[in-house]
C-alpha cells in the first residue's frame, strides 16, 4: 500500500502501521494514503502511534502533488506578482530554487539554510504545488505556450470580485495535515520568493482532518451542506480525462488547469432560512447529502421526477440541477477548502469557501458551469464569487527535474 | 596579519551557539553511519555533486546570495576516502579571493579568522559548514551571486589536489561575517 519506500531509518526502525488509520476509513480511501518518512517511536515503544506525522506524499512523478492527492486538512493558497526584471532566467533559478525546497520539505527535510530545521521532520502529507498565472508567460517570453483558456475568466453578474483576492502571476498551494508544518515550509518558500515576487494575497484554508472524519468522504462545508459529492475519484479514468492535459500544449501534459475562486458565504441570512428551503434551494438533504428524489449521497438525482402538483422535486433553479454536468469528461474536479477569517465587533463571521478547480480546460469545462450558476442558482443568494484568479499547474518532475522545466528550459 | 575581528554585536549569541553546534558535529563525524537528513534522504541535484567518486564532496551546498564584496558558502563536507583530507586554499573565477574561515572564542570574544591548518575532514568523515561556525568566505565578489545561481569554486588540499564545487545562491539574513574595513591582508 505505501507509495514510497521510507526515506531514512527511523529511531524505532520500524514502519508505521495503518491500523490508526484504517479503524476510521475505508480500505479504498487509505489507499490512496501516503508513504511513511521513518517508523514511529511512539509505537515501537508500544504506545500509541501517531497517525501521520512523518508520512510523505511523493513530490516526483508525472503529476505534481495536491491535486489527485486526498486532501489534507490546512492548505495556504499564496498568489505573487513578478517583480520587473523577474525574466526568463530568473523564472528559470526561481523554479530550481523553489523545486528544492519543496523536494526537501515534502520529504522531511529541511529547506536548504533552513534556519528552523527541526520544524521540517514531521511533514503530514506536506504537499506543494506550483502554478503560473497569465503574467507568468509573459515575463517568461513565453506568450504563444499560454495555454488558450488560461485567461481572467468572464464576468459574471453575481461576482463581487476584490482585487485582494484575484489575479496573480505565480501560485504556490502548499497543503498539510499539520498547521506547524505549513507555517514553516510557507516561510521557508517565501523566503526563496521575495527576490522575485512580491505577496499578491495569501488564502489560508482548512478541512476535517482525516483522523476525525474518514478520508475520502464528502465534507462539510461552512453552511452545513455536503459539498462536492459529484467528484471524479482520483486514479480512475473519469479523473484522468477530465483534470490531466493530455494534449496541447505540449509543456503542460500531465499538469492541469486551477480556477482559485473565494467565495463568502452569507451565514447571517442563511442562518433565516428554514431547513426545507435551505434544502429546496441546493436540490439535496442537509443530513445524508442525497438528492430530493433518493436516499443516499450517491444516488443520481432525477430530474425529471414530478411533486404531487407537477413540479420538478428538484428545482430547476436548485444548485444541484444547474451544477450538473452529464459529460463525465466535462467535469470539474474540486478540492475546495473552508476559510473563516474572524469577526466582526458585532459577531459576524467572515466565512466561505475556497474555491479549488482543477480541470484540463477552462473554457470548455469550468466556464460554461459558471456561467449556467451566475444565470441561475438559488444558492446565489448565500454566496458571492469575492476572489478570481486562474493557473496552469505544470506537470510533476522527476527526481534530478524541477518544476515549470518544460516551459523553461 | 592575522584576522581578529569582533562579529557585530548582534551576532555574538548566535555565533557562539552555532559555532557550538559546529564543534559538536565535527567531533561527531567519524563516522557516516549516524544517518542525519542532510546525508541518507534521496538527494537533489542541488544537494549531491555529480561525481561521487571524488575524495571531497559537499552535500547541500549554498552560497549567500551577494551582489557585491563578501560572502560565504555553507554546506557539508564530505570525505570519501580512508584517510583524513585537510583543505588549505580554495579559488574561483568569480571573486577576487577565497579564505577557510572558523568563528572562535578569542579571550571571550567570539571573533571570525582564517582556520589554521585549514579544514580537516576526518577519514570517511564530514565538516559542517553553517553561518556562525566554519565556512568558505568569498571576498571580493566581481559577478553578483543571485538567488538560484550555479557558484563554482575550488578547494585546494594539503596534498596539491583540486576540487571542483557548487553551491547554490540562496537569499538568507544571517551569516554576515564581515570584515572591518583596512583589513584585506592576510
Amino acid at each position: 500500500m505505501r507509495n514510497s519506500t521510507p526515506a531514512q531509518p527511523g529511531p524505532g526502525g520500524g514502519g508505521l502501521s495503518r491500523r490508526g488509520l484504517l479503524a476510521g476509513g475505508t480500505a479504498a480511501a487509505a489507499a490512496t494514503f501516503a508513504a511513511t518518512v521513518a517508523g514511529s517511536p511512539a509505537e515501537a515503544n508500544g504506545g500509541v502511534a501517531v497517525p501521520h506525522g512523518r508520512s510523505v506524499e511523493s513530490f516526483h512523478g508525472p503529476h505534481q502533488g495536491g491535486v489527485a492527492t486526498l486532501p489534507q486538512t490546512y492548505a495556504v493558497f499564496l498568489g505573487l506578482d513578478l517583480r520587473k526584471g523577474t525574466d526568463r532566467d530568473a523564472l528559470g533559478r526561481l523554479m530550481r530554487l523553489l523545486t528544492d525546497d519543496a523536494r526537501r520539505l515534502t520529504e522531511g527535510r529541511p529547506a536548504l539554510a533552513d534556519t528552523e530545521p527541526e520544524l521540517a521532520v514531521l511533514p503530514a502529507r506536506l504537499s506543494v504545488t506550483f502554478g503560473f498565472g497569465p503574467g507568468f508567460f509573459t515575463a517568461a517570453e513565453a506568450e504563444d505556450r499560454r495555454p488558450r483558456s488560461l485567461k481572467a475568466l468572464p464576468e459574471f453578474k453575481i461576482d463581487k470580485l476584490e482585487k485582494r483576492w484575484s489575479g496573480g502571476d505565480l501560485l504556490v498551494q502548499i497543503c498539510s495535515d499539520d498547521a506547524v508544518t505549513l507555517s514553516h515550509a510557507l516561510r521557508m518558500i517565501v523566503k526563496d520568493v521575495r527576490a522575485f515576487a512580491e505577496v499578491r494575497w495569501l488564502q489560508r484554508g482548512f478541512r476535517r482532518p482525516p483522523h476525525v472524519e474518514a478520508p475520502g468522504l464528502t465534507q462539510r462545508n461552512l453552511m452545513g451542506q455536503l459539498d462536492g459529492t459529484v467528484n471524479h475519484r482520483p486514479g480512475t479514468p473519469d479523473f484522468d480525462k477530465a483534470v490531466w492535459v493530455a494534449d496541447d500544449p505540449a509543456w503542460l501534459r500531465g499538469g492541469t488547469m486551477l480556477v482559485l475562486r473565494r467565495i463568502r458565504m452569507e451565514l447571517e441570512t442563511w442562518d433565516a432560512v428554514d431547513r426545507v428551503a435551505k434544502e429546496f434551494s441546493v436540490g439535496r438533504r442537509l443530513d445524508t447529502g442525497a438528492p430530493l428524489t433518493g436516499r443516499a449521497e450517491h444516488d443520481p438525482p432525477d430530474f425529471e421526477r414530478l411533486n404531487d402538483v407537477g413540479f420538478p422535486v428538484i428545482s430547476e433553479f436548485s444548485h444541484v440541477r444547474r451544477a450538473h454536468v452529464a459529460d463525465p469528461g466535462l467535469r470539474i474536479f474540486r478540492r475546495a477548502y473552508n476559510y473563516d477569517e474572524g469577526l466582526t465587533a458585532r459577531g459576524r463571521s467572515d466565512s466561505g469557501l475556497i474555491f479549488a478547480s482543477y480541470q484540463a480546460d477552462i473554457e470548455r469545462q469550468f466556464v460554461p458551469i459558471q456561467r449556467r450558476l451566475a444565470e441561475v442558482d438559488l444558492l446565489n443568494e448565500w454566496t458571492t464569487p469575492i476572489g478570481s484568479a486562474v493557473f496552469a499547474i505544470p506537470p510533476g518532475c522527476s527526481s534530478s527535474g524541477w518544476i515549470g522545466e518544460t516551459l523553461l528550459s | 596579519m592575522k584576522l581578529h575581528r569582533p562579529m557585530k554585536a548582534g551576532l555574538l549569541l548566535a555565533a557562539a551557539l552555532t559555532a557550538a553546534l559546529a564543534v559538536g558535529a565535527c567531533g561527531s563525524s567519524g563516522t557516516t553511519s549516524t544517518a542525519t537528513p542532510a546525508t541518507s534522504a534521496p538527494a537533489s541535484p542541488a544537494a549531491v555533486p555529480a561525481a561521487a567518486a571524488g575524495t571531497v564532496t559537499i552535500v547541500d551546498p549554498w552560497v549567500k546570495a551577494a551582489s557585491t564584496g563578501m560572502t560565504a558558502v555553507f554546506g557539508t563536507l564530505v570525505n570519501n576516502t580512508d584517510k583524513a583530507v585537510t583543505l588549505v586554499s580554495g579559488a574561483t573565477p568569480a571573486a577576487s579571493s577565497i579564505e577557510l574561515h572558523e568563528v572562535a572564542d578569542n579571550n571571550g570574544k567570539m571573533v571570525m579568522r582564517e582556520k589554521q591548518g585549514g579544514f580537516v575532514v576526518p577519514p570517511k568523515g564530514k565538516l559542517t559548514l553553517q553561518p556562525g561556525g566554519d565556512h568558505i568566505m568569498i571576498m571580493g565578489v566581481k559577478k553578483a551571486i543571485k538567488p538560484g545561481d550555479q557558484f563554482t569554486f575550488t578547494l585546494t588540499t594539503a596534498d596539491g589536489a583540486d576540487v571542483e564545487l557548487t553551491a547554490v545562491g540562496k537569499e538568507f539574513a544571517g551569516g554576515n561575517e564581515e570584515y572591518e574595513p583596512g583589513s584585506d591582508q592576510h
